[in-house]
């Protein structure tokens, strides 16, 4: 969990104190970089530590704690994300190498008041304990429908096996994404 | 997470042009320029500081370049080293013509991993060895040259039996690279002073005494793309990997095998094992062996034998040679039996 701070202010402080690379070609290696991309629908621009993940900035920059910090290193899935509609790990991408895309968290999934069918989903099959996972595997389910990948349960557990659920929620998990692949399918060819 | 400067190229001369600038800039310390592209093996390595680039040169807008393509002819198969994974895994060309590759690709990782990381990133991943990945442990003659291998008396479960050196042995954890270097595949490499390709098979290199040296590319090489040639075994091939879970998990042992075969009789073998050896490990003896002979359960058996007269175990990974064995025959058994 320690590259929570990469995010914060005193990073920039202790780097400028540390000389020990050489001067790197044509950038300030102290410089936060400006950048721009769109979240859930809203263009948003930032300065960040190059460094920074694209969990650590949507969770300890822009407010959007959803996504969670499970391991930090791509084993997990709890930091889930859709990159321009893929579903891509958070915490093992760069921000800055974000830049111009379109991100989806969980906080975007909802229309309004209404849920995705994903989060009905979940909801109607109790699948989750403690949903520390919850948001991850909401994310990486809708991106698994959207692939194809979610035709019958032998399918939704290989393509879901990258997020994992601690308290084993795993047979409500797969009843919920074949639900929500019905109503998605359905909503999609009305 | 050490500091890096970060730098996008919009192009190819750009990318190799900005490494060479990187590794001038840094040639009195100990990091380099590295390219990022999925960032799934180099940005958990900079975070376990296993990895300490100061500079990063970000490629991913090549893929609008031509290098993000997949091409298929008569001839054979062209994948950009920016194609991702999951993209070359369910390319129905792919699929049908080289089953073998994408069954590796598919069996690899998960899906959001395999949505993010690159075919050129995925043949260089790093060894999962916990030594090699733990900076604690000072001992590790790849990560600290000349350090020692902590892994000869330590916990070596999932370590190579094939390959290795008395300064290494620490295993190649792909998949995708043992379908490349069965099906003779070649790789197309980019540099500041032109292009050069070379038979996969030459580009890891066993860790003898250098294991720092992983490959045979020279500072400031890129990966371009593989090229894999048509022939009359890529058809019938397959993927079978054996771990302890049964997904997103790295081999304990698996076998790319594919067959050229006439009524019963192998014509031409081509086999390559993976989660064995210290580098994607090409079985030549058993495909001579196979070679004009009928591919029954017997013929399978000594073949997989042949290809592991040479394993050494050391302690926990015993195990690994009789399961290498069994794998490969099995993988044989099931590629001869395959309706195409």
């Amino acid at each position: 969990m320690g590259t929570v701070s990469t995010a914060a202010a005193p990073v920039f402080a202790r780097a400028a104190q540390a000389q020990a690379l050489p001067a790197a070609p044509s950038t300030n290696i102290d410089k936060p970089v400006g950048i721009a991309l769109t979240i859930n629908n809203r263009q948003r621009s930032v300065a960040i530590d190059v460094r920074t993940s694209l969990l650590d900035l949507l969770r300890e920059r822009l407010g959007l704690t959803g996504a969670k910090k499970g391991c930090d290193h791509g084993q997990c899935g709890a930091c889930t994300v859709l990159v321009d509609g893929r579903r891509v790990l958070s915490c093992l991408t760069l921000a800055v190498a974000a830049q111009g895309r379109s991100v989806t968290t969980i906080e975007g999934l909802a229309n309004g008041g209404e849920l995705h069918p994903m989060q009905q989903a979940f909801v109607d099959h109790d699948a989750f304990q403690c949903g520390y996972c919850t948001p991850g595997q909401i994310m990486s389910a809708v991106g698994c429908v959207n692939e194809c990948h979610a035709e019958n349960a032998a399918d939704i557990r290989e393509y879901m096996s990258g997020n994992l659920c601690r308290c084993a929620a795993y047979p409500n998990i797969v009843d919920a994404v074949k639900q929500a692949r019905s109503v998605m399918k359905t909503a999609s060819t009305q | 997470m050490r500091r890096f400067s970060y730098h996008r190229a919009q192009e190819l001369a750009e990318a190799v042009q900005m490494a060479a600038r990187g590794i001038a800039a840094d040639s009195h310390s100990h990091s380099k320029a590295e390219f990022l592209a999925g960032g799934t093996t180099l940005l958990d390595l900079m975070k376990l500081d296993v990895m300490q680039p100061a500079t990063v040169i970000d490629i991913n807008p090549l893929s609008e370049a031509g290098y993000g393509r997949i091409e298929l002819n008569q001839h054979g198969l062209r994948l950009g080293a920016l194609v991702r994974m999951a993209d070359a895994a369910d390319h129905p060309g792919v699929k049908s013509g080289y089953p073998v590759i994408a069954q590796s690709l598919a069996q690899a990782a998960s899906q959001q991993l395999r949505n993010m990381a690159s075919l050129g990133g995925n043949v260089l991943q790093r060894t999962r060895c916990t030594y090699f990945r733990d900076v604690s442990y000072r001992e590790c003659n790849k990560r600290n040259p000349g350090s020692g291998c902590a892994a000869m008396s330590g916990f070596n479960r999932m370590h190579a039996v094939l390959g290795g050196s008395d300064q290494c042995i620490a295993t190649y954890p792909g998949d995708f690279a043992q379908a490349l270097i069965a099906l003779e595949a070649a790789v197309e490499i980019a540099s500041g002073s032109g292009n050069r390709t070379i038979p996969f098979a030459n580009l890891h290199r066993k860790p003898s005494a250098t294991p720092d040296k992983e490959t045979n590319l020279r500072p400031g090489e890129m990966i371009a793309a593989f090229l894999v040639p048509a022939a009359n075994w890529t058809r019938r091939s397959l993927y079978l990997k054996v771990r302890d879970r049964q997904s997103y998990e790295f081999a304990l042992a698996s076998a790319a095998v594919a067959l050229d075969q006439q009524n019963g009789i192998v014509r031409a073998a081509r086999i390559a094992l993976g989660g064995l050896a210290t580098v994607p490990w090409r079985a030549l003896e058993a495909e001579n062996f196979l070679r004009g002979k009928p591919l029954n359960e017997d013929n399978a058996e000594r073949a997989a034998s042949t290809a592991f007269a040479e394993a050494r175990g050391y302690g926990h990974n015993d195990f690994k040679i009789e399961l290498g064995k069994r794998t490969l025959s099995r993988a044989l058994q099931q590629a001869t039996a395959l309706q195409i």
